[in-house]
């Protein structure tokens, strides 16, 4: 299992960078992984949706639909790409500290 | 550069036996001097012994201001086969109808070259150029050169998948409408569908010619557009007696006997069309084709829900709009107005309403086809039918008030 690595702590994390033990995600966690997703800060903005993100996983288990991030977020799907460039599933749930979300491509 | 490693593959030699071509083969010849194609091959002869895949399930890659166009793939036993350990899947938006220059094929196949496995699948069933097996690190320079050469990545994910058509006014005199023109217009007009995915599930696009239908859009696409005539099948006389009567063709058994309503007649001089119960299924048309041609008040049909067998069956597609004009719009115009007005229309209904992972045809089924076109203001006719009901008992919602218990 590969590790990432900041500020002396060490995560375990899949290939793709998501964590594997959502118990170890913190604020600065959530800062860290940021940084590998092209995103060097995280405004007021970026935290809203990382919240959301991570309340509905703690609540549902699961990774929000998008059409449903962007009404409770009331952000448009074009501003969530501005905020996570690599987009909601690869950055924001990533930073989030959610699992991977999978599903045929 | 390490040496690609040569595998024993009895079990996939034996798919090059016989007498059809093998993928085997083309994968050999390139592992012959890619490592990559050589892993692959010793991958894939592990796993027919084994009978497991080897791949792990999922894997979240791709370009930076992208959801989609990259299939993330990763072996799960990179230590035996670390040329696979990557082995992620670029797709390709093909042009229209699939036409290339030997030089736009070429560039593809160098940048391919210098930066993946070098397999190809030319081209996968959506329709894009499939460029199969690179890692990770490779993406973002992968991206870059094909954008410079005025390519870009295709669909995945719960996107617009990368609309797809067939040759059309391109190579084909039955083309009713243009559908390069089509199929170029839904791609630039949708590029946030199609690479941002927004949907509960995804969405394809197949835009066929003439009912003949040659990318079987009614059996692949959630919104099929089948080109069609309203008038009369032309006739001509001349034609029809030196080309097939002179010439013994048995109009009445292999024509007029196979079509499907039954609709013509033939005298052994006259053939004879009742056009208003032709359905366009192109019978007639394909086999006197010197002497039958579509009529000319052309447009298009448009049909909605096909999906393959997962999740909840095969669904072909049915008819939403029996014709609609599809004129190729000149500069300065609005493209197709009518058409992606229907289309937002439906996608606001479903992307509102769908479950996750839900296809639209899988949603009208679940909401029923008239709650459907009730939410997207679309009036129900009897072009929508399938077949006649075959229950006799009628519920009349309007004499049901809510206090009505069963009597």
């Amino acid at each position: 299992m590969p590790s990432f690595e900041f500020e002396g702590r060490s995560l375990e994390v899949d290939e793709d960078g998501f964590i594997q033990n959502p118990d170890e995600w913190d604020d600065d966690v959530a800062l860290a992984l940021a940084k590998t997703e092209g995103v060097d800060e995280l405004s007021e903005e970026h935290w809203k949706l990382v919240r959301y993100l991570r309340d509905y996983y703690l609540q549902f288990g699961i990774a929000p639909m998008i059409r449903k991030l962007c009404k409770a977020t009331g952000f448009s799907l074009k501003q969530v790409y501005e905020l996570f460039p690599s987009g909601p599933a690869k950055g924001a749930c990533k930073v989030a500290g959610l699992p991977k979300p999978t599903g045929c491509v | 550069m390490a040496e690609p490693k040569k595998y024993d593959t009895p079990l996939l030699d034996e798919l090059e036996k016989g007498a059809f071509p093998s993928f085997v083969t083309e994968i050999k010849r390139m592992a012959d001097r890619k490592p990559m194609a050589a892993d692959l091959l010793g991958q894939l002869e592990n796993s027919y012994r084994d009978k497991i895949g080897y791949w792990k399930h999922g894997g979240l890659v791709g370009v930076m201001g992208y959801g989609g166009g990259v299939i993330g793939r990763y072996s799960a036993k990179n230590e035996e086969y670390p040329e696979v350990s990557h082995f992620h899947t670029i797709r390709v938006n093909q042009p229209s109808g699939w036409f290339y220059s030997t030089e736009k094929l070429r560039l593809l196949c160098d940048i391919w070259d210098r930066h993946g496995s070098g397999l190809t699948n030319m081209h996968g069933s959506t329709g894009d150029i499939v460029f199969l097996g690179t890692r990770t690190e490779e993406l973002e320079p992968v991206f870059s050169e094909l954008t410079e050469n005025g390519f870009d990545l295709g669909g995945s994910g719960s996107c617009m998948r990368t609309p797809s058509c067939c040759v059309g006014p391109g190579r084909c005199e039955w083309a009713l409408y243009d559908t390069l023109a089509l199929t170029y217009q839904l791609t630039m007009d949708f590029q946030d569908e199609m690479h941002r995915p927004p949907f509960p599930y995804k969405f394809k696009f197949k835009m066929a010619g003439c009912p003949n239908d040659c990318v079987a859009s009614i059996a692949r696409a959630d919104m099929s557009i089948i080109g069609t005539w309203r008038d009369e099948i032309k006739i001509d006389a001349a034609k029809l007696k030196s080309e097939y009567i002179d010439k013994g063709v048995d109009i009445q058994s292999d024509v007029c006997d196979m079509c499907p309503t039954g609709c013509m007649k033939f005298d052994g001089e006259t053939l004879d069309i009742d056009n208003s119960n032709c359905t366009k299924c192109m019978h007639c048309i394909n086999v006197l084709h010197h002497a039958l041609r579509p009529g000319d008040d052309r447009g298009a049909c448009i049909l909605v829900g096909s999906k393959a067998p997962i999740v909840e069956g095969a669904l072909l597609s049915s008819v939403i709009v029996p014709f609609i004009k599809l004129e190729t719009p000149k500069e300065g115009e609005d493209a197709y107005p009518e058409l992606m007005d229907l289309v937002e229309r439906m996608w606001d209904f479903w992307g509102e309403n769908g479950k996750n992972r839900e296809r639209i045809g899988e949603m009208i089924q679940r909401i029923g086809l008239g709650n459907f076109l009730e939410e997207i203001e679309v009036d129900p006719i009897p072009e929508m039918i399938v077949h006649p009901r075959t229950n006799p008992y009628i519920f009349f919602e309007e004499y049901y008030e809510d206090d009505d218990e069963d009597e």
